[in-house]
């Protein structure tokens, strides 16, 4: 029945072309993930009040992360054909979009993790340092487990742009889901195809948002 | 154990310069318990974080448990801070954690081994009555219980100093009651200085040896409890006084009996430790030649004795009245005529 109503979907093709979306998605957020926290801990740690105050140091990267969240990502991924071509020695094929999605998505998310920061309340870093707390110990036993919450829903939110960002990395030779579906849907006018990928885009951005849901609730004891 | 000598706090802001604390000394005795009284905005709150140093003073000098807790930075800082602990008003818990997880983070802080936590934290929870809520996290908590958390997670360390930044002001009377006990308890069993600031009479007369009361970042007056009970000298000290040994109930009583006894005169007796024990009623009646009328009285304890006050109406010859006064004046019993009937 599946064959009748999708006659021109190559069903190992669609496969193949998930696992790379997957692929791309799953490294990319793993990287945007601690990229994004290390970013928004220095966004946050600089900012005036906090322990390393430094307007300077905050001015710098709060303007890179600004200037890369507001390029469309379309052409971010052009802007950085170069430094692909450099770093990989190509820019075609899955690893080749993986540059452009983790630039593009790093500083969105070094955003959502400073808000989630700066909801710890500030009383609780008192506490710490009234307790002979080193830096590191606060970072890593009172910002990151206290905000934990916000930067689950924060790297959810991330991951299904993530996603959505891969589809249009595929338009330019990528692969994935978003790769075929322009390649073997669109430009051969095979409908059944592009509805096919966009179907597992869907489920792809359902089963990671109750993922993130899921655990978000689990750490969530407030 | 605390010495602050000639401390000032000057913020800056876009409106010029604040004097947060202006020119402050004082000497805390070890084992003592010092409350520091006054108004938001008094200064108290940044007198206790230079105690710490979470507030570095602009001048002057602040030594904490033979730390210099003014000047040192860096790893000294963090180990003078072990033995200088705070609790604070919101209690400060981290959510992520549970009350046994909660105790043990400045454990994990000061490098204890896992065994030698896990035990010492039991030691606590047992210390703070919290057994069978070691699993629970501060969300499941009442204010008392997050407080008796706060509590155990400032001791944790063996600490020389409890630093108690308004911790029962969010807390209701009977917790606030329960809380003060645990303080009392603590610094009886492990000779621990306490340094509390708050803005209530009840809470110094409840649990302090001696107490500062602060005013626009300057310390107005000082000494033990009972003596500034007894006779408050500045006049924001009168009002915090009348906190606790005049209530709202205690004004319209006098009121009405102002307005009751139109003859004779009504006298305010204020009695403080030994003085309460003498038979002063008997020796009134017996000595003078007048009628002693008691309307109204109520008796306030403190850490270091009791402090009571008595309404009485005198009625007689106008000469002998005067007598009695001064009578009463000899027997160190304090004399405030209310109104001339």
């Amino acid at each position: 029945m599946l064959n009748s109503w999708f006659p021109n979907v190559s069903w190992e093709k669609m496969w193949e072309a998930t696992i790379e979306t997957l692929y791309m998605t799953s490294i990319s957020v793993i990287a945007t993930f601690f990229l994004g926290i290390i970013l928004g801990l220095l966004l946050f740690l600089t900012s005036k009040g906090n322990i390393w105050e430094n307007n300077i140091v905050n001015k710098v990267i709060s303007a890179f992360v600004n200037i890369f969240r507001s390029i469309p990502f379309l052409i971010l991924i052009v802007l950085l054909i170069p430094f692909t071509m450099f770093l990989l020695g190509t820019m075609i094929g899955k690893d080749a979009a993986l540059p452009a999605l983790i630039i593009g998505s790093a500083p969105f998310y070094a955003r959502m993790v400073e808000i989630g920061l700066r909801e710890i309340d500030k009383g609780v870093i008192e506490a710490a340092k009234s307790m002979g707390a080193k830096t590191s110990t606060i970072i890593f036993k009172v910002l990151l487990p206290e905000s934990m919450p916000a930067l689950i829903s924060g790297i959810t939110v991330t991951a299904i742009a993530l996603v959505g960002y891969t589809a249009m990395a595929g338009v330019i030779g990528a692969g994935g889901l978003g790769n075929l579906a322009y390649l073997e849907g669109f430009q051969r006018s095979r409908n059944d195809v592009t509805l096919m990928a966009t179907i597992i885009i869907l489920i792809i951005v359902f089963i990671i948002q109750f993922i993130g849901d899921f655990i978000t609730n689990k750490l969530d004891k407030r | 154990m605390i010495s602050i000598k000639n401390v000032q706090k000057i913020f800056s802001s876009k409106h010029g310069q604040v004097k947060a604390v202006d020119e402050v000394n004082l000497e805390i005795n070890e084992g003592e318990i010092f409350g520091v009284i006054g108004y938001s905005g008094a200064g108290k709150s940044t007198l206790i974080r230079m105690l710490n140093g979470l507030e570095i003073p602009s001048s002057g000098t602040v030594v904490v448990a033979n730390n210099e807790v003014s000047h040192i930075k860096g790893k000294s800082l963090r180990k003078a801070r072990q033995e200088i602990s705070m609790i604070f008003q919101h209690f400060n818990l981290l959510w992520s954690r549970t009350v046994r997880q909660n105790i043990a983070f400045p454990l994990e802080i000061a490098d204890v081994p896992k065994g030698e936590r896990l035990k010492r934290v039991d030691e606590l929870i047992k210390l703070v009555g919290l057994e069978g809520r070691e699993d629970a996290y501060p969300s499941q908590l009442s204010g008392g219980q997050k407080q008796r958390v706060g509590i155990a997670r400032a001791l944790a360390n063996n600490p020389k100093v409890l630093l108690c930044d308004e911790a029962t002001s969010a807390l209701d009377p009977e917790t606030t009651n329960s809380i003060l006990e645990l303080l009392v308890d603590i610094n009886e069993r492990l000779g621990l200085t306490i340094v509390l600031i708050t803005h209530e009479m009840h809470v110094i007369r409840k649990i302090c040896h001696r107490v500062a009361v602060m005013e626009n970042g300057k310390v107005v007056e000082m000494g033990p409890v009972m003596e500034v009970f007894k006779n408050p000298k500045a006049q924001i000290t009168k009002r915090f006084v009348h906190q606790v040994t005049e209530s709202e109930e205690t004004k319209e009583t006098i009121q009405q009996i102002l307005e009751s006894y139109p003859q004779g005169q009504i006298v305010q007796l204020s009695f403080v430790g030994d003085a309460v024990e003498q038979p002063l009623m008997t020796n009134l009646i017996r000595d003078f030649n007048i009628t002693v009328n008691i309307l109204h009285g109520n008796i306030s304890h403190t850490q270091t004795g009791s402090y009571g006050t008595l309404f009485i109406h005198l009625d007689g010859d106008e000469s002998e009245i005067t007598r009695a006064i001064d009578f009463i004046h000899s027997k160190q019993v304090g004399v405030e005529v209310i109104s001339n009937a």
